[in-house]
Formats: structure tokens, C-alpha cells, sequence
């Protein structure tokens, strides 16, 4: 496996501050290697966008960090800690290093500015050196890249539809070629077709610059054929870890199992649909011990009573992680 | 263009509908000029001097309504509002042409500056809140929520009075004859830093509320997050992304106060007997003075609608989204 370029170390986020802190992403452990997808899955409320918040220091008060380190390698140079970057570093960082598609296609473009003064302002803010007729020029070859005509950059966002606002936004993300890319649920608002062909355009993208994507969505049937890992988060926590391939053919943790049951296999053989019973935990009263086990089919002794820690699993796996007491090599680990 | 012309269309049939029921309106309140002036000469006033004082105000013809309504479409075509009845026989649109000019000055002044401040700050304390100047809104709510003829009583009993600086009523100083020159101009400043700071301070809150509101409610939008990724400077962000889109509600406020500042902030002019358009009305509607009072609500009538004209147009020219049309 290639070299890591971001590594996500015991990372805490709370909301609010002292004991009525909710604690929505809790010790996550995860390192993106460098032109990877890095899925990221859960249900609603499982931390999943709190987590690319929380790396990207852009976490809505009253979210606050609470412990942890974000290292960032750069191509050339040491390696930094986004978290403790002051700010005028910290703006330098943004988007030069690590941009972010957003959720809300339809809100993520200033509604008063056009789309070419959006592009271009990103460009001027890190490259103060350009001319504008360098910035135009690498505004209309971004839009290119993703599929849209080049006089589009004198519309305004309202007058582009939806799957067009989010490729813009993508052309957006890769302005200044960075080395990742935080995908936070980016065809969430659009049609499956629109989906499609935005996820194809994108990982072909990948393939020409070479960017690395953390990939954030509920949609794990989405991650299955589009990503080269995928962590499973529950409860602010990530529970397992692991190749798609091998996550998708024999899933560890029962959460993860019951993920990949709540939707059907378009080939190969059948499966029987379950879905999950329950539903999410309750961030401000998180179960005992591993916090999904008053849904789990599986749930024995400790469940309730002691954490699983993420750790190989017993059997010779390399490259995977489970938290989880039915593989108990894992949960040796604490101590 | 095609929505400004339908606006200019409307705002045309809104004037004409203005003016026709500025019309109608006297026609049918009992009595007429005359007989109120009859009344305040105490039928000391002979047959004759009645007669040509119904000549005079154009009451003696048994016109139609229809001609007389043309009529009235002409005259007003000419600039010519008809004659006071308090101040006979000097012309209305004297009056109003002798009056506008203190209140477009006082009023005028006041309204831009204190939205420009009141807006300033309020971008300042929406962008930076939870900081100390949070610990000014209170203040400015109870100010907002102070009206401010009160305010400007206050005022004059505590800072004028003889001996001050402040004078406590009128536009300049008595006797001097209005005349551009350091003198005059030096004595209208100082009898307007009264009245002009008790509007600036009681409707500059009321700009640095909704201004500060908008701002925390657009600060909360995507948009502003993707800003904050891209890594722009932080005040591209309040000002191109945050202040250029909360600013759209308040422009439609803007506009309006603009349109009542011909009308004067009339309590004002009142309490301070400023020699404005406001304090005019006040008169006029004390003396029954219904030509005059005409007048004056015609010139608010257009000044409103011009205002509004204006708001459509900024408007227009700020929010893309409403220019559907190439």
C-alpha cells in the first residue's frame, strides 16, 4: 500500500462543552494513503460528517475538538498537524491541500455571485501571482474537466440545475489540484442517473490527477464498487475497517453485515434483505460497552459490558480492522 | 427590462390612483374653503369678497365632476397645487418648494447615514458574534423601541435650553436671511445636530438589528462554509459572501425609509419646530388647510413611489435570481 497522506489519530469531537458534552466522533482512528478512496459509512448520526468537519477545522459552534491529531503529508516537506495550524496556515492549507464537496449541491454556491467569480476568487486567494486571463483560462479548462461548457461560468448558480451546481462544485474542489478530496454525501440531492455519472466522471478524474477522496455517505452499495477501502462508523466510533472487496464478501462486525442486507445484490446470487433493527443510538445516552449491541443478533456476555476495540481481526487478514467481541483478537488489545 | 417596465407600469396606475383619490377626497368633506375662511374672518367679509374668493379658489363654476377633474389633471400637469388657505394667497407649491429642501437635507442625511453605520455595525456584531458587541443589543433594541419625539423631548430638556449651544427649536437663527453663505449655513448646522442625532440614534438600531440578524442567519448557510474551506481571506468572506447576501432584505427597507424621508420624520419636526415638510402638515392639518395638505400628501405619494421604483431597481441590479429574463 502506498504512503500515507493523511492520518486521522484518536480523534475526539464533542458538541457543547463539560458534562453536557454530546461526544459525536469518539478515538477515530484512519489513515487515507495517497490516491485512494477511503469510504466512510454509517447511518444519520453515526459522526460520519462530523468527522470531515472536525479534520478540516470547520466544525459549526458548538462543536468543539476535543483531543487527537490530524497529520498531513505534504508532497514535499514534513509532515504538519492540521489541528494546531494557526490561522493564516490554516486558510493556505484549505483547498490547496484538502477541498471538500458539500452535501447541499444546491447551497454551496454563493446565489449572488457567478459561478466564474466563485472559481476564480479560490485561484486568486492562493495564487496571488496569477493574471486573471491565467485564472480564466484554468477556470474554463476545470469546467472542461467535469463535463460542462465553458460559457457556463458566466451563469449564475440558479440558473444550473443540480447535478450541474454539484459538478461545479467538484471542477471547484480540484482548482488548485489538491492532494485530497472530502466527498461529504455529494449525490445525495440528485437522481440516481445524475449519480451515476457523476461518481463514473469522478473516478476517472482520480485516475488522471492522482488525488486522494474520503468518501463520505449512508450508501454503502455506493462505496462497495467505487472505493478501495471502507470504514464502517457506529456511534461516533469507526467499527470496522477493510478492503471493499473483502468487506463486501464477508463482513466482520454484524453492524457492517446488516448494512450490506439492507440492499440488494444487482449480480451474483441472491440475498435474503434483513435491514437493521432498532435504531441509531442516542448520542447523549450511548449504550454500554459496545454501543451496538441492543441491536445485535449476535450480542453475548461482554457486549454490554466491556468496549471492543478496533484491532486486526484473530484470523490472518491483513489490512482489515473490526471492533467487535466475536473476533476477540481485536478486543485483546486494550490494556 | 421587461419586469422594469412592468413595474414602471404599475407604479404609473398606483400615482394615477394616488392622485385621483387626492381628487376626490376633498370634494367629499362637508364644507368648502370659503366657508372656513368665513369663519375665521367672524362674517366680517361682505357678499362681494365672498364671491371673489369663490371665484379665486375656483369653486364658483358648476362644472362637472368630469371637467373638473380635467381640469385638475391639467393644473397639476402646470405645478400648480392650488392656493393656501392659512398662508392665502401663497401658492402650495411655494410653500411645499420652501419647506422640502430643510427636510430633504435633515431627514435625507440622517436616513443614509444611519443606515450605512447602523448596517456597518450590524455586519460587524452578526459576523463577530458571541463577542463583546453582543453586549450592545440590548441597547439598541430598548433605543429602537424608544420613539423619537420622546427621545428629542428628552433631548431639549437636558442639552438645550438658554445659555446652550444647542438651540431647542426652528431651522436657523432668527433674523438671519436665508442666504448660502457660513453664516447661515453655520447656524442650520447647529440648529440640526439636535434633531439629526435623536433620528440618527433611535433608527440606527433598528438597522444594526435586522442587519445583525440576517448576518447570523446567512452565516449558517453552505455557502458560507464552502467559503471558509476555500481558504479565503476572512473578510472576502464576511463582506463578498456573508454582508452581499444578507444586505438584500435591508436594501428593501432602505428603500422605503427613503421614500418616508420626504415625509419627515414629522414628530420630529414637531418637537423641534424644524421648518421641514413634516412640521408644514402638521400646520396645515391644524388649520384645515386642505390644499395644502393635498399637496403634501402628493409629494409623499411620489416620493414613496419613486423610492420604491428605486428598491425594484436595486434590487434588480443585487439579487440575480430576480433577473429571470436575459
Amino acid at each position: 500500500m502506498s504512503e500515507p497522506v493523511l492520518e486521522i489519530r484518536k480523534l475526539c469531537v464533542d458538541y457543547g462543552l463539560g458534562d453536557e458534552a454530546v461526544h459525536a466522533v469518539r478515538d477515530v482512528d484512519l489513515t487515507l494513503h495517497r490516491g485512494e478512496v477511503l469510504g466512510l459509512a454509517g447511518e444519520s448520526g453515526s459522526g460520519k460528517s462530523t468527522l470531515a468537519y472536525g479534520l478540516t477545522r470547520l466544525l459549526p459552534p458548538p462543536g468543539v475538538i476535543s483531543g487527537g491529531e490530524v497529520i498531513y503529508h505534504p508532497v514535499d516537506g514534513p509532515p504538519v498537524d492540521v489541528l494546531s495550524l494557526s490561522p493564516a496556515r490554516l486558510r493556505d492549507f484549505r483547498w490547496a491541500e484538502t477541498s471538500i464537496v458539500f452535501q447541499g449541491a444546491m447551497n454551496s454556491l454563493n446565489p449572488v455571485h457567478k459561478v466564474s467569480t466563485q472559481l476564480l476568487d479560490v485561484i486568486r486567494a492562493h495564487e496571488p501571482g496569477t493574471t486573471r486571463a491565467a485564472r480564466l483560462a484554468r477556470a474554463r479548462d476545470l469546467l472542461r474537466l467535469v463535463g460542462i461548457a465553458a460559457d457556463r461560468l458566466d451563469s449564475y448558480p440558479h440558473q444550473l440545475s443540480g447535478g450541474m451546481r454539484q459538478r461545479v462544485m467538484i471542477a471547484m474542489a480540484l482548482a488548485l489540484e489538491p492532494q485530497v478530496v472530502i466527498m461529504d454525501e455529494p449525490t445525495t440531492a440528485l437522481d440516481v442517473v445524475m449519480q451515476r455519472q457523476i461518481l463514473g466522471q469522478l473516478a476517472e478524474l482520480r485516475e488522471r490527477l492522482g488525488f486522494a477522496v474520503l468518501f463520505i455517505t449512508h450508501d454503502l452499495s455506493l462505496l462497495v464498487e467505487f472505493s478501495d477501502r471502507i470504514a464502517i462508523m457506529y456511534g461516533g466510533r469507526i467499527v470496522e475497517e477493510a478492503p471493499a472487496g473483502e468487506l463486501y464478501r464477508r463482513a466482520l462486525h454484524p453492524y457492517t453485515d446488516g448494512l450490506l442486507h439492507s440492499f440488494p445484490a444487482l449480480r451474483g446470487p441472491r440475498r435474503e434483505l434483513t435491514g437493521i433493527p432498532g435504531s441509531p443510538p442516542d448520542l447523549r445516552a450511548m449504550p454500554t460497552g459496545c454501543a451496538f449491541h441492543p441491536r445485535c443478533p449476535r450480542a453475548f456476555t461482554p457486549c454490554d459490558a466491556e468496549l471492543p476495540l478496533l484491532g486486526p481481526p484473530g484470523d490472518d487478514d491483513p489490512g482489515r480492522a473490526v471492533a467487535c467481541w466475536l473476533h476477540p483478537a481485536a478486543a485483546a488489545v486494550p490494556r | 427590462m421587461t419586469y422594469l417596465l412592468r413595474r414602471l407600469a404599475f407604479y404609473l396606475f398606483t400615482a394615477w390612483a394616488a392622485l385621483t383619490i387626492n381628487f376626490f377626497i376633498p370634494r367629499m368633506i362637508p364644507g368648502d374653503p370659503v366657508k372656513s375662511l368665513i369663519s375665521r374672518y367672524q362674517g366680517q367679509l361682505s357678499t362681494d369678497a365672498i364671491k371673489s374668493l369663490y371665484v379665486l379658489f375656483g369653486l364658483d363654476s358648476h362644472d362637472s365632476i368630469w371637467d373638473q377633474y380635467v381640469d385638475y389633471w391639467k393644473q397639476l400637469f402646470h405645478g400648480d397645487l392650488g392656493l393656501s388657505f392659512t398662508a392665502f394667497p401663497a401658492p402650495v407649491s411655494d410653500m411645499i418648494g420652501d419647506a422640502l429642501p430643510w427636510t430633504l437635507a435633515l431627514v435625507g442625511i440622517t436616513t443614509l447615514v444611519s443606515f450605512a453605520l447602523g448596517t456597518g455595525l450590524g455586519v460587524l456584531a452578526g459576523w463577530r458574534r458571541g463577542s463583546w458587541m453582543d453586549g450592545l443589543l440590548p441597547a439598541t433594541t430598548f433605543l429602537s423601541s424608544v420613539p423619537y419625539f420622546w427621545l428629542g423631548l428628552v433631548a431639549i430638556a437636558v442639552l438645550a435650553g438658554p445659555g446652550s449651544f444647542f438651540p431647542s427649536s426652528g431651522g436657523y437663527e432668527p433674523g438671519l436671511v436665508p442666504a448660502l453663505d457660513t453664516i447661515f449655513l453655520g447656524s442650520a448646522v447647529q440648529h440640526s445636530l439636535l434633531p439629526a442625532a435623536t433620528i440618527l440614534i433611535s433608527s440606527m438600531s433598528g438597522w444594526i438589528l435586522s442587519m445583525r440578524n440576517m448576518m447570523v442567519t446567512v452565516a449558517a448557510e453552505d455557502y458560507i462554509t464552502v467559503a471558509h474551506a476555500k481558504g479565503l481571506p476572512e473578510r472576502r468572506v464576511a463582506l463578498n459572501y456573508a454582508a452581499r447576501n444578507a444586505l438584500l432584505p435591508n436594501v428593501a427597507g432602505f428603500a422605503l425609509s427613503l421614500g418616508f424621508i420626504v415625509g419627515g420624520t414629522l414628530l420630529v419636526e414637531i418637537v423641534f419646530s424644524y421648518p421641514g415638510l413634516g412640521f408644514l402638515l402638521f400646520r396645515a392639518v391644524g388649520a384645515k388647510d386642505y390644499p395644502l395638505m393635498q399637496g403634501i400628501f402628493l409629494v409623499i405619494t411620489f416620493s414613496v413611489l419613486v423610492a420604491n421604483l428605486l428598491a425594484d431597481v436595486a434590487y434588480l441590479l443585487l439579487d440575480p435570481r430576480t433577473r429571470k429574463e436575459g
